[in-house]
């Protein structure tokens, strides 16, 4: 399967990613993204930061925290506050002071998670807003326009994304059509040379449409590809399956974008699939409600059971939460309404993802990444057979074995 | 500790106390303010933010209202509260209650005062109270004291008598329990005074705390609207006419620019800082100036800035804000659409990590779409501008200039 898939891409569109090592095993490949607002080590995992906010931290304490790469979103920012603001506080990385590098999803996930509000045709989506009634075509063209004037150095097309447990022939249509609006979105896009328009690949979870997919889009010349339309509900055995058809397919001289991944489990076991970014809510979201993510899972730190324990979150960790405090004061400030406690939660959870693909991509680099994965498994779930059966497999996949 | 006063002029004292602190060797200015804190954390700020900002003073306020219930977890921590929470090299003084939020009356009794934590009603006695204070160790605390006399309408001098012989009673208890424990005797009691609004019992209450051997005093029961502490000014300069010199003065429930001079002029020394918590809370920054001495150039584009801001505010003064205090003349409500294409800083010239880095669209963007760093950058600004204001009042003292910024502060009116 393998062979097929490692044509180089064609044409002359500028490689923006440099192999620096890859795993003589798995598909995992550690590099190095070139991008205008500086270089971006690879495998990376970029926090969301949809409304120009990485919630409450600051752009400097994101920046401290050795995030060099965050995401925008288009469908909000292009509602609040408006493409023609930005560009007039010169793009988003004015707007909100953002040194390093930003990607903008095109709007196309909220098709998916504002659904009722949401009606696709194939002139575009058009969204009902929530805040004045008011609707709002979201075209190919007018995607790639907002993505134009916010000005982040990666931006996605508009695809028509499907939940990933929907079937039928809803599949098909939006997987064809995500095809013509990428060919939309190359022809409409006005800053190739500033801005990297990256494809989706659609195609739900048939492998057959996943297949034509990869083969058409990646016909097209452009920097980057993301593999899109799961991460929604489907069974992780299915999840897997889908992403290393599409690694296998994806040409190996550019970036790999794997969207709405974020558990640590699923970071690691998709690095080994061969994908080299990602992003998610989860961490953010998930500090916000108190819990904070630790090498064995996750901390509640609201709990009873963490009212007297003086422990920092992590030992091992370096970031200023754990630093300062203990798991005692954060319950305690959790239990006020003192906005501090998220703050803190949310620093150490993005240093938490941030330090994990550093040290995946240093295994990579040293080439044990192999041995990496089997520690980091047995640390999440002590024995081997206790390690979740989809890992297991997707590991096997590429010739990891566990235990 | 020790005060010593550089100069008082116009009944403000001006100085420094010194030899404060578990090692001795910390500090504070006077007149100045505490930082106030939530559940031990600066709102919104981490230790990271909250050091980025110039001039945080040395001393921050605890509330007994946010670690009284949570006074078994320190008990066992052993440490001390300033560790606790992360700022183990701040001096801290802990206060009874939190001046934003009033607590119900009809609590105290001849043997307790209650607080309320996020899990309901803490009473304590004296020796549950003293009891916590070992637990937390602060620099100083308040000690507890009977502070309704001035809850309802019209203080009745028998209310008032009670709210001092109360006070008195407290305070004489702790001081004894103080005595009984050495970890006790490295913290400073606070004597509050109390008395409601009757003269007489103001009188008697200053005059018997100062026999005690308290580290300082807190004056209670003086905050209230605009209006009520405007009749109450002048009881408060007889009271701390009675007060030695040599011990700070602390009051509570006063932090607005104009009623801060007020204070100072009547021989109050520290301040809690919540104003700029709930300028904060509205969504509005403050822009208020307090540079008593602009060049002429700064002074021509400040009064051009300020006409056109009192114009606005004048009409839009009485407008209830959702954290159901008006709105004052020494802020901004960055709500508002006009400061959707701003893009200027808060305050043009103000030095904080906000002004320096984001603009008024950044901000009012960050407020419309209920973003949690709204909160963050405001507090941030706040805060430094706030301390800037006391800072400035020590320099005019110094000066012998603080008729003037008197009179910048008394024109936003």
């Amino acid at each position: 399967m393998a062979a097929a898939a490692s044509q180089t891409s064609l044409e002359s569109a500028p490689r923006i990613m440099r192999l620096v090592a890859e795993c003589s095993r798995s598909r995992a490949r550690a590099g190095e993204l070139r991008l205008p607002h500086g270089p971006v080590a690879t495998p990376v995992f970029m926090p969301v930061g949809t409304q120009a906010t990485m919630k409450g931290i600051t752009a400097e304490q994101l920046d401290a925290l050795g995030c060099r790469i965050c995401l925008g979103n288009t469908y909000h920012l292009g509602l609040r506050p408006g493409p023609e603001l930005i560009q007039k506080a010169q793009g988003l990385h004015g707007f909100m002071n953002w040194p390093h590098n930003l990607l903008t999803d095109s709007g196309g996930f909220q098709m998916v998670s504002l659904v009722s509000l949401s009606e696709v045709t194939e002139e575009g989506v058009r969204f009902r807003s929530p805040y004045d009634g008011d609707e709002t075509l979201l075209s190919p063209e007018r995607s790639v326009e907002i993505q134009n004037a916010l000005g982040s150095d990666i931006i996605m097309q508009l695809d028509d994304v499907v939940s990933s447990t929907v079937t039928g022939p809803r599949v098909e249509e939006a997987m064809y059509r995500s095809i013509r609006w990428l060919d939309r979105c190359i022809a409409a896009h006005r800053r190739p040379d500033k801005q990297n328009l990256f494809a989706i690949i659609q195609g739900g979870l048939d492998a057959d449409l996943r297949a034509t997919c990869l083969e058409e889009m990646t016909k097209r010349d452009v920097p980057g590809f993301a593999i899109g339309g799961l991460s929604g509900g489907e069974s992780k055995g299915e999840f897997w399956r889908m992403v290393a058809l599409s690694t296998s397919r994806l040409p190996k001289d550019k970036p790999r974008y794997l969207m709405g991944v974020g558990y640590a489990t699923d970071l690691v076991v998709c690095v080994a699939l061969g994908c080299d970014m990602f992003d998610c809510v989860f961490p953010t979201r998930t500090a916000r409600f108190g819990s904070a993510l630790v090498p064995t899972g996750n901390l509640q730190l609201k709990k009873k059971q963490y009212e007297k324990d003086f422990r920092a979150i992590d030992p091992e960790c370096d970031c200023p939460t754990c630093q300062k405090h203990s798991r005692a004061f954060l319950h305690t400030l959790l239990h006020s309404d003192n906005t501090a406690a998220l703050h803190h939660l949310t620093i150490h959870n993005i240093a938490y993802q941030l330090r994990l693909m550093s040290a995946v991509r240093a295994s990579i680099v040293e080439k044990r990444f192999p041995a990496f994965v089997r520690d980091f498994m047995s640390t999440m779930y002590g024995d081997p057979t206790l390690c979740p059966t989809w890992a297991t497999e997707a590991l096997a996949s590429v010739g990891i074995t566990l235990g | 500790m020790k005060l010593n006063l550089t100069k008082v002029v116009n009944g403000c004292r001006l100085g420094k106390i010194k030899n404060l602190g578990k090692t001795g060797d910390r500090s504070m200015d006077i007149p100045g303010c505490l930082l106030y804190t939530k559940a031990g954390s600066a709102p919104h700020l981490t230790h990271h933010t909250l050091h980025k900002i110039h001039g945080v003073p040395a001393m921050a306020q605890l509330t007994l209202s946010s670690l009284a219930e949570h006074h078994e977890v320190l008990a066992e921590y052993k440490e001390g509260v300033g560790k606790f929470i992360g700022m183990p090299e701040s001096l801290l003084y802990c206060s009874l209650h939190d001046p934003v939020s009033p607590c119900p009356a009809g609590y105290v009794t001849n043997k307790s005062v209650s607080v309320w934590g996020v899990g309901g009603r803490v009473e304590m006695t004296a020796s549950k109270f003293m009891a916590i204070q070992q637990a937390l160790q602060p620099d100083w605390f308040q000690c507890i004291s009977d502070g309704e006399a001035t809850c309802n309408e019209a203080t009745s001098i028998k209310r008032a008598r009670k709210s001092v012989d109360r006070t008195l009673l407290f305070l004489d208890n702790c001081l004894k329990l103080q005595e009984e424990s050495e970890v006790l005797k490295k913290s400073s009691i606070i004597g509050v005074i109390e008395g409601g609004d009757v003269t007489e019992e103001r009188l008697r209450s200053a005059r018997e705390t100062a026999k005690r051997p308290v580290g300082g005093f807190l004056l209670d029961g003086f905050q209230g609207s605009p209006a009520t502490l405007e009749t109450r000014l002048h009881l408060l300069s007889s009271v701390t006419a009675e007060l030695p010199e040599d011990k700070p003065r602390l009051i509570c429930g006063v932090s607005r620019p104009d009623e801060v001079l007020e204070c100072i002029e009547r021989g109050v020394d520290l301040f809690e800082s919540f104003f700029p918590y709930q300028v904060t809370e509205r969504g509005c920054a403050l822009t208020f100036s307090f540079d008593y001495q602009p060049n002429p150039e700064e002074t021509l584009l400040q009064q051009n800035g300020t006409q056109e801001e009192i114009k606005y505010v004048d009409q839009t003064k009485k407008s209830k804000t959702s954290c159901n205090q008006e709105m004052t003349s020494y802020e901004i409500n960055l709500k508002e659409k006009k400061y959707q294409e701003d893009f200027s800083p808060l305050v043009r010239g103000c030095s904080c990590y906000c002004c320096k880095n984001h603009t008024r669209a950044y901000v009012h963007h960050l407020l419309v779409t209920n973003e949690l760093l709204a909160g963050v950058l405001l507090m941030m600004h706040n805060f430094e501008h706030y301390f800037g204001f006391f800072h400035s009042i020590r320099e005019a003292l110094k000066s012998d200039r603080l008729a003037q910024l008197k009179e910048l502060i008394r024109r936003m009116f």
